[in-house]
């Protein structure tokens, strides 16, 4: 599909989602993420281009018409409505009977564990409680998908952890299709079957977290996912299955046979670091001067100076005690071959 | 009290005295011949049609103005915006030439007038005159405030309901309209005020059947300050009142 909001816009977006599968979309802030779920909602027609749903074409069809959940960044609960009248809505409208929509209510509130809120006015309830009535109201209609727009951005970080568990398990629980937006990729992470980066309105790459962070098809991947180490150099093959990248000062040993001009990546969990030269199989050893390190709690992150330079690498916070590493000290970096992804 | 708050104040209550004033001098002045209006059938029968017709006209602009108030709020084009410009018109004319307008458009010689004199809806000193001049005036101070309420409802609240098997007129009058009924009701009061206020154009349309504020202007004009004293209070008492009770009753629907 093709749509171009001016400000947001969606190009060439070709999306294929399985049933019961958890696919996320990725993409920094003004990707069209929410243009992109707002499209498959109906709430905006596309400009060009189809959305099909069981292998109906729906493009046409009013979101009224559409059977999909939406559930939207602020949760958007009808104010004037209690609990229990925001996820009846949707019931009401089917023409069900009164008792049946008062069971059906009851039955998911209960799955949620928000029956004890049914009374309550949206909003005296908290973020995460907010969320759960919004999940609610969208899964009691049975959707065939489940949209979600950054559904645990608005809660605070200590919550936010306890919520991506719940919609691991509301997913399996419902056995539920959910597409879900966000800009976090440690939430896309935890949570995805698969992913697809979105980047201006284009999908970089779409494939399983690992492909996804291990294997980034391009330079915008790699940052976005906080490869860590990103550099462009020259490459040329060596012998079989392997080549040499250039990198300004250094000289990098990666797997494969590449020539001309590439982008090389490594992300910082792979980098094994020393005070003294190791005997190893890793083919790549840089040598360098601990210029900073940021301790982000279990890891610390250090960030080495080779010429001009900088490689990042993890190290536990237990090794990185061990090793009394202090700002400028020289220390060496090993990097196997094959963890060096190279984006063409 | 910081000087920023005692600045504020001070510069603050010059306007707020500058409007008190007068309406306290009123009450005190005519708050004691206002008994005598018990006895005056003509001011009663024209406060009587001011209220009447400027109920009329503002039911009519709520019924009229709301969807397109909606339409404005959530349609943003090169032809609403154009359309919300020239609604304003009307506030920026002065009363007597509002009046003209209405006068020349809608008469029963004129081709529209004549189609309503039809139906029996001449305006030339009739009622009708009073509440189309009333609603060609108050009508853009309804729309802007009912557009405000529109503009306060979150679109994702309509999305959802979409999503969730709403058509989208089901979607106004179950979340839209609902959540912007206090901005009706204000409105409503706003436009109310507006029309029993009026009195230029009014008097150039339909000098008869007189409304209050025409009897006033006649009483001070043929008589002096004495004697359109009693009404003016009047007035002013009735206006507060209603305002009032109107303002109590969208506090209570908060």
């Amino acid at each position: 599909m093709w749509k171009d909001l001016g400000e947001f816009k969606l190009v060439d977006i070709c999306l294929k989602v399985a049933a019961g599968e958890y696919f996320v979309v990725l993409g920094p802030s003004g990707a069209g993420k929410t243009l992109l779920l707002q499209v498959v909602a109906g709430i905006l027609p596309p400009d060009k281009g189809r959305v099909l749903i069981d292998g109906i074409d729906i493009t046409r069809a009013p979101p009224e018409k559409r059977n999909v959940g939406y559930v939207p960044q602020n949760y958007a609960l009808f104010p004037h409505l209690t609990v229990s009248g925001n996820i009846a809505f949707g019931l009401k409208l089917k023409k069900i009977p009164e008792k049946e929509i008062r069971e059906k209510v009851e039955e998911i509130a209960e799955k949620l564990g928000i029956r004890h809120l049914l009374h309550r006015k949206p909003r005296t309830l908290s973020g995460g409680e907010a969320q759960r009535v919004a999940l609610a109201r969208a899964l009691v209609i049975e959707p065939k998908i489940l949209l979600l727009d950054e559904p645990l951005s608005a809660v605070d970080p200590v919550l936010r952890w306890e919520l991506r568990d719940y919609l691991r398990r509301i997913h399996r629980e419902f056995k539920a299709t959910v597409v879900h937006v966000t800009h976090d990729f440690t939430e896309a992470l935890a949570l995805a079957d698969r992913i697809a980066v979105l980047n201006r309105g284009k999908v970089e790459q779409v494939g399983a977290p690992y492909e996804v962070f291990y294997k980034p098809k391009s330079e915008f991947v790699a940052w976005f996912t906080r490869a860590g180490n990103i550099y462009r150099g020259r490459a040329r093959p060596v012998e079989e299955g392997l080549s040499l990248v250039e990198v300004g000062p250094l000289t990098f040993t990666v797997c494969s046979e590449y020539s001309g001009e590439v982008a090389i990546s490594f992300r910082p969990e792979y980098v094994v670091i020393s005070k003294s030269k190791i005997r190893s199989s890793m083919r790549n050893e840089i040598e360098g001067v601990v210029e900073d390190y940021i301790d982000e709690g279990p890891l610390v992150l250090l960030k080495v100076k080779v010429e001009n330079l900088e490689v990042k690498a993890y190290v536990t916070k237990s090794s990185f005690l061990d090793l009394g590493l202090k700002r400028g000290e020289r220390v060496y970096l090993y990097i196997k071959a094959s963890q060096i992804h190279v984006i063409k | 009290m910081s000087r920023g708050l005692i600045f504020f104040s001070a510069i603050g209550s010059i306007l707020v005295l500058f409007l008190a004033i007068p309406l306290v001098i009123c009450l005190a002045a005519g708050g004691p011949h206002v008994p005598e209006i018990i006895n005056d059938a003509e001011a009663l029968n024209a406060m009587y049609l001011s209220f009447h017709a400027g109920t009329v006209s503002s039911v009519l602009i709520a019924f009229l103005g709301t969807p397109l108030a909606y339409l404005l709020s959530r349609r943003r084009t090169t032809l609403t915006k154009i359309v919300e410009s020239f609604l304003e018109i009307p506030l920026a004319l002065p009363h007597s030439v509002a009046g003209i307008m209405v006068l020349l458009a809608y008469n029963s010689r004129a081709p529209l007038g004549s189609l309503l004199a039809n139906v029996g809806v001449v305006i030339e000193d009739n009622y009708w005159g009073i509440v189309f001049v009333m609603a060609f005036v108050s009508s853009p101070i309804f729309i802007t405030a009912m557009r405000a309420g529109f503009d306060s409802v979150d679109v994702e609240l309509e999305n959802v309901a979409r999503t969730l098997g709403a058509s989208s007129l089901r979607t106004f009058f179950e979340i839209s309209l609902p959540l912007a009924f206090r901005h009706l009701v204000a409105g409503f009061i706003l436009s109310l005020a507006r029309a029993v206020s009026e009195v230029g154009a009014v008097m150039i349309v339909a000098y008869y059947p007189k409304v209050a504020a025409t009897l006033v202007v006649e009483r001070f004009l043929g008589y002096g300050l004495r004697a359109s004293l009693s009404l003016s209070a009047a007035l002013v008492l009735v206006s507060l009142a209603v305002f009032a009770v109107l303002r109590f009753l969208l506090k209570s629907g908060e």
